[in-house]
C-alpha cells in the first residue's frame, strides 16, 4: 500500500444495470455504490432479483445494459482470463450452498486456497479447519462428504468456503436462512467480524431483518427491478417509504401486492 | 409449399446454430487444454474412469464380436469354399471397424452419460458458478481433463479390443470349427497391414474426443433441475452415437476412399 490515489474509487459501483430473461425484466436500472469496508444489505421480496444482481457483479450473468465497476474497473464483458484474476478478490456464499459434492468438506473450504492460490494441501487443511471452527463446526466434520451434513451445516460450510481466502469483497446470499436463531446470531457476528476486523467489503442479501440490522451499514430495498430505497441501517424505521415499512413489518396489507398468480 | 420451405429453412438454421455453438465450445475447451494451469490429478481420475473401468464392458463386447465374426464368415464362406479367409476377415473387421465402433458406442453409453449427469448436476446446483467465483475456470477444471482422457484412452481401449476380438475369433475357429492353430495365426498376420490398425486407432481417438465433448457440452448447458440433467444425459449418448457413425464413415472414406 505504498501508493494510494487521492480519489479512491468505490469498491463496487453499479450504474443503470438491466437484466431480463426473455420477456421477463428482472433488473430495471440498478444504481448502487458500495464503499471500501462498507457492509450493504439488500432486502426485497422473493423473486425480485436479488440473487441475479449478485450474479451480474460476479459475471455469472451478463446484464444487457449498464456498467459494473469493481475497484474502478469495468467487469461487464471482461475476458475470462482477466475475470479469473478479479475473482481472487471475491468470496461468495451461494443461496443453495453450491458445495462440490465430489470433494470432502475440508477440501471444499480449502478449494480457493489450493486451486486459486496454489497453497500446499497441508497448510490449506489447517486454515480450513480453523474456518470450520469459526462457523461452529468440529474438525471431524471436515472429513465428511457434503451430502452427510444437514442443510444448516452445509450453509455454514459454504460460508466458511466464502471467507477462507480472506477475500476483499464478500457476497452473502441469505447467510442465516435455515439456521437456528442462536447459530444465526453467531453467523451475524462472524460477518461483522469479517467486515470490521478484516476490512472486507460486504454485500449481503437477507430476509431476516434482525440480521440486516446487525450486519448492515446501509440497507437497500429492491422492488420491481429498482432499488426504491437506500439508507443507513438505523434509519430504516424512519424511511417514510410505505413499501419499506410494509416489508420490514411483514404485513400482508400494503402497497406491495404479492403476485400470487403471476 | 412455402410453409414447408420455411420450416426446413428454420430447422437448418437451428442446426447451424448448434454446430456453431458446439464448435466454439470445442475450440474453447481445446485452447484451455493446452494452456496452464493443468490439473494432473483430474486428468488421472478421468483417465482411470474412462480407460480402466471401461475395460470389462469393452472386452466383453470385443470377444463376442470376434467369436460371431468367425462363425458367420465361416458359414458364409463355406458356400464358395473360401473358409481359409476367416482369419483375415476377423482381423480386418475388428481392427478397421468393429473394434473402434463397438468400443465407441459402449463407452458413449457408459462415459458420455455419466459425464453429462455429473457436469449437469454441477450446473443446476450452481457448483459451476461456485467454481468460477473460486478463480477456477470450469473449462480447465472440468472439461479439458475429460477431453484429454477421452482422446488418449479410447485408442488404448480399442487396441485391447482388437487383441481380444481376434482372440475370440481364434477360439471359435480352433475349438469349434477345427482350424489348425498355427495356420490360423499365420493367416491372421498375413494380410494385416499397419494402416488397418492405424486407421482404427485414429477413429478411436476421434470417437473418444467426441464422446467426452458431447458429455461435457450437454452437461454444461443443461437447464432446470433433475429433468434437465436427464435430458442432457440422453442427448449426450444419442448425439455421441450418431456422430460416431458419421465420423466412422468420413474417416474410412479418407483412409480407404480411393
Ligand atoms: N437463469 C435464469 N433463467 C431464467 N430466469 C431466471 C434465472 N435466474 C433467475 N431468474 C428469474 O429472475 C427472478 C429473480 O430471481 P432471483 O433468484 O434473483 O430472486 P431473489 O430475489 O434472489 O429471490 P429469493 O429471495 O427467493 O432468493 C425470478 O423471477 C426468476 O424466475
Ligand atoms: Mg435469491
Amino acid at each position: 500500500m505504498s501508493h494510494m490515489p487521492a480519489n479512491r474509487p468505490p469498491k463496487i459501483q453499479l450504474t443503470d444495470v438491466h437484466k431480463a430473461f426473455g420477456p421477463k425484466v428482472v433488473l430495471d436500472g440498478i444504481d448502487l455504490t458500495v464503499g471500501r469496508g462498507e457492509s450493504v444489505v439488500v432486502i426485497g421480496g422473493s423473486g425480485t432479483g436479488k440473487s441475479v444482481m449478485l450474479k451480474c457483479v460476479l459475471g455469472l450473468l451478463t446484464p444487457e445494459r449498464g456498467s459494473i465497476l469493481v475497484d474502478g474497473k469495468e467487469v461487464v464483458g471482461m475476458r475470462s482470463r482477466e475475470r479469473t484474476q478479479v475473482m481472487q478478490k471475491f468470496g461468495m456464499l451461494f443461496q443453495g450452498g453450491a458445495l462440490f459434492d465430489s470433494l470432502k468438506v475440508w477440501e471444499n473450504v480449502a478449494f480457493g486456497l489450493i486451486q486459486g492460490r496454489k497453497m500446499p494441501r497441508e497448510q490449506a487443511h489447517e486454515i480450513a479447519v480453523d474456518k470450520l471452527s469459526q462457523v461452529g463446526l468440529a474438525p471431524s466434520a471436515g472429513d465428511l462428504w457434503p451430502s452427510e451434513l444437514s442443510g444448516g451445516m452445509q450453509k455454514r460450510v459454504s460460508l466458511a468456503r466464502a471467507i477462507a481466502t480472506n477475500p476483499e469483497i464478500i457476497f452473502f446470499d441469505e447467510p442465516t436462512t435455515g439456521l437456528d436463531p442462536i447459530m444465526a446470531d453467531v453467523i451475524n457476528d462472524l460477518i461483522v467480524k469479517c467486515v470490521k476486523e478484516l476490512g472486507a467489503t460486504a454485500l449481503s442479501i437477507t430476509h431476516d431483518m434482525a440480521s440486516a440490522r446487525k450486519i448492515a451499514d446501509r440497507i437497500a430495498m429492491l422492488y420491481k427491478g429498482k432499488l426504491i430505497w437506500i439508507g443507513p441501517a438505523d434509519e430504516i424505521d424512519r424511511s417514510g417509504n410505505p413499501f419499506v415499512d410494509q416489508f420490514i413489518h411483514g404485513r400482508a396489507e400494503g402497497p406491495i401486492k404479492m403476485e400470487l398468480r403471476a | 409449399m412455402i410453409d414447408l420451405l420455411r420450416a426446413v429453412g428454420r430447422l437448418f438454421i437451428v442446426f447451424l446454430s448448434h454446430v456453431g455453438r458446439l464448435s466454439v465450445f470445442a475450440a474453447t475447451a481445446l485452447s484451455h487444454a493446452v494452456r496452464p494451469p493443468f490439473y494432473p490429478r483430474l486428468i488421472l481420475r478421468a483417465t482411470i474412469e474412462i480407460g480402466y473401468y471401461s475395460l470389462p464392458v469393452v472386452g466383453l463386447t470385443a470377444i463376442f464380436s470376434g467369436m460371431v465374426l468367425a462363425l458367420q464368415s465361416y458359414t458364409g464362406f463355406a458356400r464358395f469354399s473360401a473358409e481359409g479367409a476367416v482369419a483375415t476377415v476377423v482381423v480386418l473387421s475388428m481392427t478397421r471397424e468393429l473394434g473402434p465402433v463397438l468400443a465407441g458406442l459402449m463407452v458413449a453409453g457408459r462415459i458420455g452419460a455419466s459425464m453429462a449427469a455429473e457436469i449437469g448436476t454441477m450446473r443446476v446446483t450452481e457448483q459451476i458458478d461456485a467454481l468460477q467465483t473460486l478463480s477456477t475456470d470450469p473449462f480447465k477444471y472440468l472439461i479439458a481433463p475429460r477431453l484429454l482422457a477421452g482422446l488418449l484412452m479410447l485408442p488404448l481401449l480399442v487396441l485391447v479390443a482388437d487383441v481380444i476380438g481376434v482372440f475370440g475369433g481364434y477360439l471359435v475357429a480352433v475349438y469349434k470349427l477345427g482350424f489348425n492353430p498355427a495356420t490360423y495365426i499365420s493367416r491372421t498376420w498375413e494380410y494385416l497391414e499397419a494402416l488397418d490398425v492405424i486407421s482404427g486407432l485414429t477413429k478411436a481417438a476421434v470417437f473418444g474426443f467426441l464422446i467426452s465433448l458431447m458429455g461435457c457440452y450437454h452437461g454444461y448447458h443443461s437447464k432446470g433441475g433433475a429433468q434437465g440433467v436427464g435430458a442432457a444425459t440422453t442427448n449426450s449418448v444419442v448425439s455421441a452415437a450418431i456422430l460416431i457413425l458419421i465420423f466412422n464413415y468420413v474417416i474410412t472414406a479418407l483412409y480407404f476412399g480411393k
